[in-house]
């Protein structure tokens, strides 16, 4: 159940633009960082993921955290106990 | 205002940090048995630990007039041994009646193997039987939504389970929804890089409501701050939330959560606070 927010959009961009505006060059001097090491990672998954959660925070739909916690995520596979070989009630 | 830590570590705080937790207003702790940054080497370790657990961390919270409670379990990193498991699980029994242990916990997954995934069915099965309440870990980071499903998926095969007896710790923005639509309590911890910030934490009170969520700080031996919980309580007021709904989350709901526990024997603070 959503709660009533007691916030106005302006109040909440004023008050996030600063912490917003520094988390945003923390990651870009990360990146920096990176392209100035030495060898690639150009392959790794990893890097992939970055972009691909980089690219979701320019999407306009609500729900921004929850999907990049989902690309930073192992998939859910709904035959686990099958794949990891659970015992079952039949083994005793 | 007067609140609770409901899943913090306290046997890796120096008592400097008791004095902090009293001075913020923090009135009782509940700390789960964990992994002390190694495995041990025996179940003969487990058992001086839960009697630090039990006997010392008390006294030491005493001192501060801080109530402690606990949990008893073998965690989820260490159950991958499981014959080491299946002993500590079988001494378990002697420590869920002494005075301040709520129930089982914190069990849950680390890295989703089969072997923690019998060792978490082990213990749901023996607080099923003696209607113990659970306190459950979900992994971190990119386990944390797998893993969570398939504790999910486990706790589904005990039909007679108390949901409401049953607090599904860690939750993030991706595994909240899904704790709270199947009927548990939730708890969001305040943890820096592999959890959760109290700005997050609040924006899933707005977002999912405060009826079943709870807030704490899981405070061990790695970077983390054993205050956080306060830090919640102010991002709240900044955001001009009342004080009854920051009350509810950080007081009410643990009280309520705990008061299931037949060893809880919570004493209110003697001065109220100013009604809201």
């Amino acid at each position: 159940m959503k709660l009533t927010i007691p916030h106005e959009a302006p109040a909440v961009l004023q008050r996030e633009f600063l912490p917003v505006r520094a988390k945003i060059i923390e990651i870009a001097a990360a990146l920096d960082r990176l392209d100035r090491s030495a060898g690639t990672v150009s392959e790794d998954p990893q890097v992939a993921q970055i972009r691909a959660a980089l690219d979701e925070l320019a999407t306009p739909q609500p729900g921004r955290a929850e999907r990049i916690q989902m690309i930073f995520s192992l998939p859910y596979d709904p035959r686990w106990r099958k794949t990891i070989k659970m015992p079952s009630e039949a083994d005793g | 205002m007067y609140y609770f830590d409901p899943h913090i570590h306290m046997v890796s705080r120096t008592t400097d940090d008791y004095e902090a937790l009293a001075k913020m207003g923090c009135v009782a702790v509940s700390e789960p048995a964990f992994w002390a940054g190694f495995d041990r080497g025996s179940a003969e370790g487990f058992r001086d630990y839960f009697r630090q657990l039990t006997e010392f961390e008390p006294q030491r919270a005493g001192w501060y007039g801080v109530q402690h409670y606990t949990w008893i379990c073998i965690n989820a990193k260490e159950a991958e041994n499981v014959r080491l498991s299946r002993e500590v699980i079988a001494m378990i029994p002697e420590f869920l009646d002494k005075p301040g242990v709520l129930g089982v916990g914190e069990i849950g997954l680390n890295k989703n193997t089969r072997n923690e995934a019998i060792v978490f069915l082990e213990h749901v099965e023996l607080a099923d039987k003696r209607e113990e309440q659970i306190l459950i870990h979900t992994p971190h980071l990119e386990d944390k939504y797998p893993g969570t499903r398939m504790i999910l998926d486990m706790l589904d095969d005990f039909s007679q389970l108390d949901r409401r007896r049953v607090l599904v710790d860690h939750v993030e923005e991706h595994t909240v929804r899904e704790v709270l639509d199947r009927g548990y309590w939730a708890g969001m911890t305040l943890y820096p890089t592999s959890k959760c910030t109290p700005q997050r934490a609040v924006d899933m009170v707005e977002m999912h409501g405060a009826e079943s969520l709870l807030v704490n700080s899981a405070g061990d031996w790695g970077p983390s701050k054993p205050t956080a919980v306060p830090d919640f309580i102010l991002e709240m007021r900044m955001r001009g939330h009342p004080e009854s709904l920051i009350r509810k989350v950080v007081y009410e709901n643990p009280l309520e959560f705990f008061s299931q526990s037949r060893n809880f024997d919570f004493r209110p603070p003697e001065v109220p606070e100013a009604a809201v």
